[in-house]
């Protein structure tokens, strides 16, 4: 019997905290069952052995931050023939997007004795600014269980269950009180990818958000809802500036009312 | 005129008692996490004694009665449907060994259910889900199983919340039909008793086991006066004249729009809605390619995915989501159905964060028909001759 080669995967880290490729080896039992369909032959996280490229699959986690990450992703882009980048990093620029919207010069003035041994952009970018991303998984961290089903789907050429409708579906199936219309508790669900299984308002906490914005989300009219329960502009700003903060509709929403923040600052003076 | 039975309170246990007894799994109203939600019931003591709740648009809070009611509050977040339709269903399995590949069909378990507290309104969402699911020459089997076995309690309502509007459905407050027994609580003093009302022989045989007294003309009038009550204070009103029509001819209507910019399509409505029945199926695989199984979810007409064809959604603007959601829901649920799918539990309002009111859309629409509002421009246009501005 013909033995078929099984196909190579890669894990690639830019900048991140390693909890989404971390996910990978959470997935404990069903490891057993990736590696034997799957050779995994990149992953520094789990084996020092290398084995050299072209890889069938690439795991993406990070952003990109700095002159050198911007080139070395189109290296793993050439190396990759399908590339999924995993988290809120790598799909919306993570936390770090933070720096976005200031000046990363000043904060390096600030932070570091010799700021002229650090070499950074001065924006952190999701890597589909830089090369073409075939599938994007969300989260912050990703999900286990939808990691599996990207390398599930990955292997038999289907197309993942990664439905991009809110986090209210899940929550309403699971049964979960509604946090926002029962305790008038702001809560990014409404707008918010589904994918954890809507974790935060079973734990009778508001959506944080992690898994970014969900398909047609209407930023405007729910931080209109926000203001009705209570939240300023400056609440809404900091909710909406999270591991998500530079994902499109996110950021857009967040500036509008930054914008009206520095008005009222500006009025008041 | 049916018989009526007076229960009281003192003895309102037996009841649960008479159904565990017959292997009915009991579910009802209980407090969990700031709502009223419908969960299994080990006694009287897990209902809201003393408990109501204050509805409004996007709002919904729970509030210290002055008395120990068991039923003092209308409907909150869940719905029968969650129980008789359940929110994921596995279907089918499939095993492959070798070239060999075995479909394993699901053995649904027919639990034995006893519902406590079923208002007027979802009596008749049960009886507009039970023509959707078993009335057609498709009969889902799993529903049938669950419906069939299940023994209703209902409960008059004895007060009607601020997004009520089931007096303009025509669906409640009283339960007019569908139940095995009806209750109407009643406290005055301390008196705390119910007037029971069988509506199937089930339900007779199970009143027999309790201890109870016929009664008496003015009992059964009280019951009346607390209906008429209830009617009376409806928080929303619907006009359904001509809703059908009225719907069909303003699918251009500028207030889609206005709602579309409102509308999160965040799927709430639908989930808490005790009518809405869609689902998809999702294929769930194992790693090895060796193990499949097909799931059965709730779905919603908000989502892009639900009107995806080949080549993209048919349904892409929210404006064309809502749009579909209440013209179905209020007009062509009436073609396909032969009834409206609102029973006007006022859900959709409550449980919707960000407040948008089908009773207020619906009011708009109509002052603002624009049948009547081209007609006026033919006037005003005719008029052009003979007004010079």
């Amino acid at each position: 019997m013909k033995r078929i080669r099984k196909p190579k995967l890669a894990v690639w880290k830019f900048a991140s905290c390693d909890g989404c490729q971390l996910s990978l080896l959470d997935c404990e039992d069903e490891l057993l069952a990736v590696a034997g369909k799957i050779e995994i032959a990149n992953f520094p996280e789990a084996s020092s052995k290398i084995v050299k490229g072209p890889y069938d699959l690439s795991l993406v986690e990070g952003s990109i931050t700095t002159p050198h990450d911007e080139i070395r992703i189109h290296e793993v882009r050439r190396a990759s023939k399908f590339l999924v980048t995993i988290g809120a990093c790598a799909t919306a620029g993570g936390i770090q997007a933070l720096r976005n919207f200031k000046d990363v010069k000043e904060f390096i003035s600030i932070v570091y004795a010799h700021p002229e041994y650090i070499s950074t952009l001065n924006k952190s970018t999701p890597i589909a600014d830089h090369v073409k991303v075939d599938f994007e998984l969300r989260g912050c961290p990703i999900n286990k269980d939808q990691l599996l089903e990207v390398i599930r789907a990955y292997l038999h050429g289907s197309k993942p269950n990664t439905p991009a409708y809110s986090v209210c579906m899940e929550c309403k199936r699971c049964g979960t009180v509604c946090v926002m219309v029962a305790h008038g508790t702001p809560c990014l669900g409404p707008i918010t990818h589904d994918g954890c299984g809507a974790i935060c308002p079973s734990y009778n906490r508001g959506c944080y958000g992690c898994f970014g914005p969900k398909e047609t989300p209407n930023t405007d009219s729910l931080a209109a809802r926000f203001s009705e329960l209570g939240a300023t502009n400056q609440d809404i700003v900091q909710v909406l500036r999270n591991f998500n903060a530079w994902a499109e509709p996110f950021r857009r929403e967040s500036e509008a009312h930054e914008k009206k923040v520095r008005k009222n600052k500006d009025n008041s003076r | 005129m049916p018989e009526h039975s007076i229960l009281q309170r003192a003895h309102f246990e037996q009841l649960l008692g008479a159904l565990k007894t017959r292997g009915y799994r009991v579910i009802g109203p209980t407090v969990r996490d700031g709502a009223i939600v419908y969960d299994d019931l080990n006694s009287t003591d897990d209902l809201p004694v003393g408990w109501t709740d204050e509805q409004e648009g996007g709002t919904y809070r729970l509030k210290r009665r002055g008395d120990a009611a068991l039923f003092g509050y209308v409907v909150g977040p869940h719905s029968w449907k969650r129980f008789l339709h359940p929110p994921a269903v596995r279907l089918w399995q499939a095993n492959r060994t070798g070239k060999n590949i075995q479909i394993e069909e699901e053995k649904h378990a027919a639990p034995k259910m006893a519902f406590l507290g079923v208002r007027a309104c979802e009596l008749h969402a049960i009886s507009i889900q039970d023509k959707v699911f078993l009335g057609g020459s498709f009969v889902d089997p799993l529903y049938k199983a669950r419906r069939e076995g299940a023994f209703l309690v209902a409960v008059n309502c004895g007060q009607a919340g601020n997004t009520c509007f089931c007096a303009s459905m025509n669906a409640g407050p009283k339960a007019d039909f569908g139940f095995d027994l009806a209750l109407t609580e009643i406290i005055e003093g301390s008196e705390h008793y119910f007037l029971a009302e069988a509506g199937t022989p089930l339900g007779e045989e199970i009143l027999q086991e309790l201890e109870h007294r016929p009664a008496e003309n003015i009992e059964v009038e009280k019951a009346g006066s607390i209906h008429e009550k209830t009617a009376q204070q409806m928080g929303r009103t619907v006009d359904t004249t001509g809703i059908k029509d009225l719907l069909y001819a303003n699918m251009e209507h500028p207030r889609w729009d206005d709602v579309a910019s409102r509308c999160l399509a965040c799927s709430n409505c639908t989930m808490v809605c005790p009518t809405c029945f869609c689902t998809t199926v999702e294929d769930v695989t194992d790693l090895k390619g060796d193990h499949a199984e097909r799931w059965q979810k709730w779905d919603s007409c908000f989502t892009a995915d639900f009107s995806y064809i080949h080549g993209g959604s048919v349904r892409s603007s929210t404006k064309s989501r809502y749009r579909q959601w209440m013209t179905h829901k209020l007009a062509s649920w009436i073609d396909q159905f032969g009834s409206s799918g609102c029973v006007g539990c006022g859900r959709c309002i409550t449980w919707c964060p960000v407040a948008i009111d089908l009773t207020e859309e619906v009011r708009v629409i109509r002052a603002t028909d624009i049948r009547t509002k081209s007609m006026a421009k033919e006037t005003d246009d005719g008029n052009t001759g003979t007004n010079p501005r």
